[in-house]
C-alpha cells in the first residue's frame, strides 16, 4: 500500500499542474467556445486533487493505525505503546504527515468554494483555481521531493520512538487540523483576490462569495488558538497559557488582520469604500497564514512547538517572497481600478470606528510580528540573535488591547454614514456611566495594583452595557413593528441581521475574555516551593498542603511498559476549612536511545507534566510537581547493571523482570519520599477567558450561519415601487 | 497490487476532469449569471442591507428623523439606479 500513497502524491502533483494550466487556457479565451469546458475542467482538476490526496491521507494513517514500521515517519512518531488515539492523530505530529494534512484541507476546501461558485464568478473562478492549485502544487512537490511520508526505514525497527509525550493531549491533536483549517480557508479569499485583481473585477462580488470562507478561517483559527492556550496552560508545566512563543504570535497575525479585514470588508460592501485597503488586508492574511506554517515547519525560530527541521526554510521563503511580490505589483498595477466610490461623509460614523479598528487590529500584528522576528533582525544588523518577552509585548498590547476593547464598545452604537454628535452622547451615556460606576464599585472594594487591569474591568463593563442597551433598542423597535413578545422579537431581530449581532456577541465574548487575561496577569499569585510530605505553603490566600506523594508504572495495551508517574496528592485548605484536592504528577516516558541502560532510559526520556487543576469562576488554584528522583539514582544504576548482565534471559522473562524492578522503584519513592519541587499558582478569572472564548465563538457561529432563503421577486413596473417592496418583503 | 490501484485512481482521475472537453456533458452553469448582472445584485443586495440598516439605526435613536429621511431617498435612489442597471441587462437566462 505504501506505492500507492507515494503514486497518488506524484498523481496529485500532476493533476493540480494540469488544472493550473487548464484554468488558465480557459480564462485567456484561447479554445475560443471551448474555453469554458477547460475552466469547468480545471475546476475538476481540484476536486480530483483533492481526492487523490484524501487516498494518500487514508494510505498513512493505516499505517499509523497498523503500526507498520517498514515507514520511517511512523517509526519516528508513534510506537506499539501509543494508545490508539494518539495514534491516529500522531499522523500530523509528523512534519511529512501535517504537510500532507494541509494539502488535504486545501483539497477539500477549495473544492467546496469552488463547487458552491460553480455558477457564479466566472471570470475570477479560474485565476483563483489557478492560485489554489499553485498553493497545492507547492506543498505536494515538498512532499515528493524533500519530506515524502512513504520514505521507507533503512532498517524496519520492532518498537518506535513513539509520539512526542507532550502532544498527547486531546486539544492538542485537534488544535493542528483547526489551525490549519484556519490557514488553508484564508487562502480562498486570497486566491479570489488575486483573481478578482486580475480581471480588474473588483466590486463587492467576490467578497460576498468568499465572505463565509473568510468567517470559517477566522473561526477555525481561533478556535485552533484557544486549544493552544489550554493545551499550554494544563500540560506544559509552566502554568500560563500565553508566552508569545513564534508559533502562538504566528497563528495570532492572520486571525487579528482577518478580523481587521473582517470589519472593513463591510465598510467596501454598504459603500464601495476601501478598495485598496481591503484587497491588501486579504493578501496580507493569505501571505501570513503562510508565513505561520513556514515558522512551525522550518525551525527558523526557537519555540516550544516548532516540530520542523529547517531543509523546508528556503521553499517556503521563496513561496512567501513571490505572494508578496506578486501581491504588491497587483495592487500597484490595478490602483486605478481600485479607486473608491464614496468618501468617508463624517468622522462621528461607524465607518470612521471600523477604521480606527483596522488601525489598532494592524498595529497589534505589526508588534506581534517585530517581536516575533526580532531575533532574526537582530541577528541580521548586530550579528547577535537577541529575543524580547513578555514583558516587551505586553509594553505595546496592552495599550492596544484597551483601546480595542473601547472601540468594541462605541460601534454598536455609532451610525453609519453620519451620526450626530447629540445623538451619540446620547447613546454613549449609560454605556459610559456603566463602565465608570465599575470602576467606582472595583476601587470601593479595594481592588487596586494594577491601573491596566482596573480599566480592562471598566471597559469590559461599557461594552456589556453597549451591546445590552443595542440589544433592548432593536428588540424595542421589532416590537413596535411586529407587537412580538421580547424572546420572539429578539430571535427575530437577530436572525435578520445574523452578522451584526453575531458580530456584537463576538464583542462581548471579547470584552469578557479579555478581563479573564487582565485580572489572571494581574492579580496571579505564584511560588515555586519544596515541600516534604506533611509541609504546606500559602499562596493567594490559600493553604496547599502535600498530603502523599503517588507512584504508579502504566503499561500499554499490549502490555508494554509506556511510563512511569510518580505524583502527589494535596490538600487544598481556606482559612483553616478544606476546600478541595489537587492531583498533580510527571510521566516519565522512556527513551529510545539503545546506549542508555534499560530501567535508566525511563528517566532519561521525555517527560510530561499532569497539572492539578481547581478551576472556579473566581479563581482557579493550579499545581505542577517536579519530583526529585535524585535518590532513586543508586536503584536505577544498580538496576541498569543487573540488567545489563542478564541479556541471556528470554524476552518475555526479561520484560517481566524489568516491570517488576520498575515497580518496585515506584513502591520505593512512595514509601521513602523525598521532598518535591512544586509549582503552585492562584489565578482569578482564568475561567472566563475560556468562556469568552466560546461566547467569540458562538457569536462568529451566528455570522456564519446562513441566512434564510428569500422569496424569489417579480419584475417590478416602477422602480422604486419595487425597492419598497423587495424591502418590505425581506 | 499498487501499481494497479494507482492505475485505478488516475483512471478515475481523467474520467473526471476530462468529462467538460469530452462534450455531451451540459454543464449546469450555462445557465448561470453573466459576470456584469452577479456585480448589480450583489450591489443591489448591499443597497438594501444599507436601507434597512439605516431604518434599524433610526427606529433606536441613533439617527435623527432628519438624516434618516435625507439618508433613506439618497439610497432609495442608489437602489432604482442599481434596478435600472439590471434590467438594461434584459431577463435572466
Amino acid at each position: 500500500m505504501l506505492s500507492l500513497g507515494s503514486g497518488c502524491l506524484v498523481l496529485a502533483l500532476g493533476v493540480a499542474l494540469y488544472g493550473i494550466a487548464a484554468s488558465l487556457y480557459g480564462a485567456r479565451g484561447r479554445a475560443g467556445a471551448g474555453s469554458r469546458a477547460w475552466v469547468d475542467s480545471g475546476r475538476r482538476a481540484v476536486y480530483a486533487t483533492a481526492g487523490v490526496v484524501l487516498v494518500a491521507f487514508g494510505v498513512l494513517e493505516a499505517a499509523f493505525l497498523r503500526s507498520d514500521f517498514a515507514l520511517s515517519v511512523v517509526a519516528d512518531h508513534s510506537s506499539t505503546t501509543t494508545p490508539t488515539f494518539y495514534r491516529a492523530t500522531a499522523v500530523w505530529s509528523s512534519q511529512e504527515g501535517s504537510l500532507l494534512l494541509w494539502v488535504v484541507l486545501l483539497g477539500l476546501w477549495s473544492s467546496l468554494m469552488l463547487f458552491l461558485t460553480r455558477r457564479r464568478a466566472r471570470e475570477v473562478a479560474p485565476y483563483a483555481t489557478a492560485v489554489l492549485l499553485g498553493f497545492a502544487v507547492f506543498f505536494l512537490s515538498l512532499l515528493v521531493f524533500l519530506e515524502n511520508p512513504f520514505d521507507r526505514a533503512q532498517t524496519v525497527v520492532a518498537e518506535g520512538a513513539g509520539l512526542n509525550p507532550l502532544l498527547r493531549h486531546p486539544s492538542m491533536m485537534i488544535h493542528p487540523p483547526m489551525l490549519y483549517s484556519g490557514y488553508t480557508l484564508f487562502a480562498v479569499p486570497f486566491a479570489f483576490a488575486v483573481g478578482a485583481l486580475i480581471t480588474r473585477r473588483l466590486d463587492a462580488e467576490w467578497i460576498r462569495l468568499t465572505r463565509p470562507f473568510t468567517l470559517a478561517a477566522w473561526f477555525f483559527l481561533g478556535c485552533g488558538i484557544l486549544l493552544g492556550a489550554r493545551w499550554s496552560y494544563t500540560e506544559l508545566g509552566w502554568g500560563g497559557y500565553w508566552a508569545w512563543d513564534p508559533v502562538e504570535n504566528a497563528s495570532l497575525m492572520p486571525w487579528l488582520i482577518g478580523t481587521a479585514f473582517l470589519h472593513s470588508v463591510m465598510i467596501q460592501e454598504k459603500r464601495g469604500m476601501l478598495k485598496i485597503w481591503n484587497v491588501s488586508l486579504v493578501l496580507a492574511t493569505g501571505v501570513l497564514a503562510i508565513l505561520g506554517t513556514f515558522l512551525v515547519r522550518s525551525g527558523i525560530l526557537n519555540s516550544i512547538h516548532a516540530f520542523g527541521a529547517s531543509t523546508l526554510g528556503v521553499p517556503f521563503l521563496i513561496l512567501i517572497g513571490a505572494m508578496i511580490a506578486g501581491s504588491v505589483a497587483l495592487v500597484l498595477s490595478r490602483a486605478s481600478d481600485l479607486r473608491s466610490d464614496a468618501r468617508l461623509d463624517s468622522l462621528l460614523s461607524r465607518e470612521a470606528v471600523f477604521l480606527l479598528n483596522n488601525l489598532v487590529l494592524v498595529g497589534l500584528c505589526f508588534v506581534i510580528f517585530w517581536g516575533t522576528f526580532f531575533p532574526l533582525i537582530s541577528e541580521a544588523v548586530t550579528g547577535n540573535e537577541a529575543s524580547v518577552g513578555p514583558p516587551w509585548f505586553d509594553r505595546y498590547i496592552v495599550p492596544l488591547s484597551l483601546i480595542l476593547v473601547l472601540l468594541s464598545g462605541i460601534g454598536p452604537v455609532v451610525a453609519w454614514r453620519r451620526a450626530t454628535a447629540a445623538n451619540l452622547r446620547r447613546n454613549l451615556a449609560r454605556p459610559g456611566a456603566v463602565g465608570v460606576l465599575a470602576l467606582v464599585v472595583l476601587l470601593l472594594a479595594g481592588v487596586s495594583g494594577s491601573v491596566g487591569a482596573l480599566l480592562m474591568f471598566a471597559l469590559a463593563a461599557f461594552v456589556f452595557a453597549a451591546v445590552g442597551q443595542e440589544l433592548w433598542r432593536g428588540v424595542r423597535a421589532r416590537r413596535a413593528m411586529s407587537s412580538d413578545s421580547v424572546p420572539r422579537a429578539l430571535v427575530s431581530l437577530v436572525q435578520r441581521n445574523r452578522r451584526r449581532y453575531g458580530g456584537y456577541l463576538v464583542h462581548v465574548g471579547v470584552a469578557v475574555l479579555f478581563a479573564g487575561v487582565a485580572a489572571s496577569s494581574a492579580f496571579q499569585d505564584a511560588r515555586d516551593v519544596q515541600l516534604q510530605v506533611g509541609q504546606s505553603a500559602k499562596v493567594g490566600g490559600y493553604d496547599l498542603t502535600y498530603v502523599r506523594p503517588t507512584s504508579k508504572l502504566e503499561a500499554a495495551s499490549n502490555g508494554r511498559l509506556e511510563k512511569i508517574d510518580l505524583g502527589a496528592v494535596m490538600r487544598v485548605s481556606r482559612g483553616g476549612k478544606q476546600v478541595g484536592t489537587l492531583r498533580t504528577e510527571r510521566s516519565f516516558f522512556p527513551s529510545a536511545d539503545p546506549t542508555l541502560g534499560p530501567v535508566s532510559r525511563f528517566f532519561e526520556g521525555e517527560a510530561t507534566s499532569e497539572v492539578g487543576l481547581r478551576a472556579g469562576l473566581r479563581r482557579d488554584v493550579w499545581s505542577a510537581i517536579s519530583p526529585s528522583v535524585r535518590d532513586l539514582r543508586k536503584q536505577v544504576a544498580e538496576g541498569d547493571r543487573v540488567f545489563n548482565g542478564a541479556k541471556a534471559l528470554p524476552p518475555v522473562q526479561r520484560d517481566i523482570a524489568l516491570a517488576e524492578a520498575l515497580s518496585g522503584l515506584t513502591r520505593s519513592y512512595t514509601v521513602n519520599p523525598p521532598a518535591a519541587t512544586f509549582r503552585l499558582i492562584v489565578s482569578p478569572l482564568v475561567s472566563w477567558i475560556w468562556i469568552g472564548a466560546l461566547i467569540v465563538f458562538a457569536g462568529g457561529l451566528i455570522a456564519l450561519w446562513p441566512p434564510l432563503r428569500r422569496a424569489p421577486r417579480p419584475v417590478a413596473a416602477r422602480y422604486a415601487a419595487r425597492v419598497a417592496r423587495e424591502l418590505g418583503r425581506a | 497490487m499498487d501499481v494497479l490501484l494507482v492505475l485505478v485512481v488516475l483512471a478515475v482521475v481523467v474520467f473526471v476532469v476530462s468529462r467538460p472537453l469530452r462534450g455531451g456533458h451540459a454543464e449546469a452553469v450555462e445557465a448561470s449569471e453573466s459576470a456584469q448582472r452577479a456585480g448589480l445584485e450583489a450591489a443591489k443586495e448591499a443597497k438594501y442591507a444599507e436601507i434597512r440598516d439605516a431604518e434599524l439605526d433610526h427606529r433606536m435613536g441613533k439617527l435623527s428623523e432628519e438624516d434618516w429621511r435625507a439618508q433613506d431617498r439618497t439610497l432609495r435612489a442608489e437602489a432604482m439606479e442599481v434596478l435600472r442597471r439590471l434590467d438594461e441587462l434584459g431577463p435572466e437566462d
